[in-house]
């Protein structure tokens, strides 16, 4: 492999890298708060609003319904106008955005559903408000969940922005393509390929490790 | 009534009036608590005793607002419940600390951590927390234990936890939501007497509720009986415990006062006939050391034969129960003669 196809693949790598990074970043920011008004405000819960709940949760079905190459190319005009273009690097980070929030916000609330009610019910009965439960029981408890359903996001975002290629989002996987598919040069596609493998795999064994140290639910570190 | 329990003061700690609780239920209703009246002496521990779905568990919820009167009042220390809501219930919440059977401990929070977390949200200047918490994590006996999480606890260690939590805010009044049930019996006797300690010490007024009659026995001065959403009996646990007048009340008695039968009496007891009468005696106070047997013997000329007994103290006093054999053609001589003594009895049936 030349030094020039090396630095290609390192750059796309990079490309990779950030659009994941900031997509996730992003994606985490919409998808945490929508996470938890989802898993808190159905008929009775701690910040009951049913209807509201039911509209955030048709919408959020709707957009992972969308297959991402379609929502790629459905959401141009947004995509010009919140990146200013449509194509690049930076512009395929307004659809994969629009795919991680919801997929984050579905993750979160899973994760703040498995928290037991009755810590709910010590917090009340502690005279906790709903923002006092949600930010000293519900969220701290959930943590070692959502700590590994967000790297479950960043794994899914990194095979998505394989894709982001149609609108000239460049990356890896774009590279893989170009290089690999269409000049027929099988062993960038290989190479392509590996370095995803290591990527995937690092963000998966360090979200593990994270969620590993915040959990303390069982009894593994036993003191002396 | 009793001499030793603490006499009511004027204004009980908490207050049940004519409380109704009912839950939707296929278009109806069906009722928890129906008509409930309770009071909750101050400076006291009362048990309400109920087997599951009696109702007992929403009557405690009531008391700290975490369910709603469908009718009726609940006050507590002075407030009314029933109207508080938002802030105020919150303050008021703040005045009453709650335990639970399963504990309810943070699990990613350290023992220190769960201890400080109603000051915490109490808003309690952090400064001002550190110190708190290590006095509280001392008087449950649990010093060493501090950095530990709950899931490096023993259940008796988790509920010592969840008691220190609950006096946090230095409430006046604790809620325990079958906080023995969970443990082992051992644990269940160190628990109970931390509540009873605290109760002294504090003057912390504690309603509990419990399916286990020796749990009220142990540390209860009062005692309601809940069934099927209705207070059927209440009254102070030595008189409850001499004179029993429900029938749920004297099936939850049966297991803690030596009056259960033994086996192969009760496989042939039959309610009437002319076999030998199983005759239960209750001895209270001062006459529960009375040799009342032998003057049974020599006095009347009968035999009674012993089937089960046992004398233990409730509330400070003495108190005994014998189940005897006696035949049928005594049983009221005898009866008359331990009436005279003021003694209490209960004919149980007859061996067939």
């Amino acid at each position: 492999m030349s030094a020039n196809l090396a630095a290609l693949i390192w750059e796309a790598t990079l490309q990779t890298l950030y659009m994941v990074a900031v997509s996730g970043l992003i994606g985490t920011a919409i998808g945490l708060p929508l996470g938890v008004f989802l898993a808190t405000s159905k008929r009775g819960e701690l910040m009951s609003a049913p209807l509201a709940n039911r509209i955030l949760g048709l919408i959020v079905n709707a957009m992972r319904s969308i297959p991402f190459i379609i929502l790629v190319v459905a959401i141009i005009p947004f995509t010009r106008a919140i990146a200013g273009t449509s194509i690049g690097t930076t512009a395929a980070i307004v659809p994969l955005t629009l795919a991680a929030a919801p997929f984050i916000a579905r993750i979160v609330e899973t994760a703040i559903r498995d928290v037991d009610g009755g810590l709910i019910e010590a917090a009340r009965a502690m005279g906790a408000n709903p923002g006092q439960i949600i930010r000293k029981v519900l969220l701290p408890e959930a943590l070692p969940g959502i700590v590994l359903g967000l790297t479950l996001a960043m794994v899914s975002l990194i095979g998505y922005s394989a894709m982001v290629g149609a609108v000239g989002g460049e990356g890896l996987g774009d590279l893989g393509i170009r290089y690999g598919y269409q000049r027929f040069m099988p062993g960038v596609m290989l190479v392509v390929v590996v370095v995803l493998i290591v990527l995937v795999q690092a963000v998966q064994s360090t979200g593990e490790w994270i969620a590993r140290r915040l959990d303390h639910r069982a009894a593994k570190d036993r003191g002396p | 009534m009793s001499q030793m329990s603490p006499v009511p003061q004027a204004a009980p700690a908490i207050a049940f009036r004519d409380v109704v609780k009912t839950w939707p239920h296929r278009g109806g209703a069906v009722a928890a608590l129906d008509h409930v009246d309770l009071q909750v002496p101050r400076g006291g521990i009362t048990g309400v005793i109920g087997r599951s779905g009696a109702g007992k568990s929403t009557l405690l919820r009531l008391v700290n607002g975490l369910e709603r009167a469908s009718s009726g009042q609940v006050e507590v220390l002075g407030r009314d419940v029933t109207a508080a809501s938002g802030r105020g219930l919150r303050d008021l919440r703040r005045n009453v600390g709650m335990i639970f059977q399963h504990f309810n401990l943070l699990a990613n929070r350290t023992v220190r951590g769960n201890v400080a977390l109603p000051l915490e949200i109490a808003g309690t200047p952090r400064g001002r927390i550190g110190p708190r918490v290590d006095e509280l994590i001392d008087l449950v006996g649990l010093g060493p234990l501090a950095d530990r999480y709950p899931a490096q606890l023993s259940g008796g260690q988790k509920q010592r936890v969840g008691i220190a939590r609950a006096l946090a805010t230095e409430p006046k009044v604790l809620l325990s939501d079958e906080a023995t049930s969970a443990l082992d019996p051992e644990t269940t006797t160190s628990v109970l007497a931390l509540l009873r300690n605290i109760n002294r010490e504090l003057g912390l007024t504690i309603l509990l509720i419990t399916h286990e009659m020796a749990v009220v026995r142990d540390i209860c001065q009062h005692v309601a009986v809940i069934e099927a959403g209705k207070i059927v009996e209440s009254g102070s646990t030595y008189d409850i415990f001499a004179a029993p007048t429900h029938e749920v009340t004297r099936s939850f008695l049966s297991g803690v006062t030596g009056a259960a039968l033994p086996g192969f009496i009760a496989r042939r007891i039959v309610p009437e006939g002319a076999g030998p009468a199983i005759l239960r005696i209750t001895f209270a106070g001062d006459s529960a050391a009375e040799p009342v047997l032998s003057r049974i013997g020599s006095q009347l000329g009968v035999d009674a034969s012993i089937l089960s007994g046992a004398i233990e103290e409730i509330d400070g006093r003495p108190f005994g129960n014998l189940t005897v054999e006696v035949p049928a053609a005594d049983l009221s001589r005898v009866r008359d003669f331990l009436h005279a003594r003021q003694l209490g009895t209960e004919v149980l049936g007859h061996v067939g």
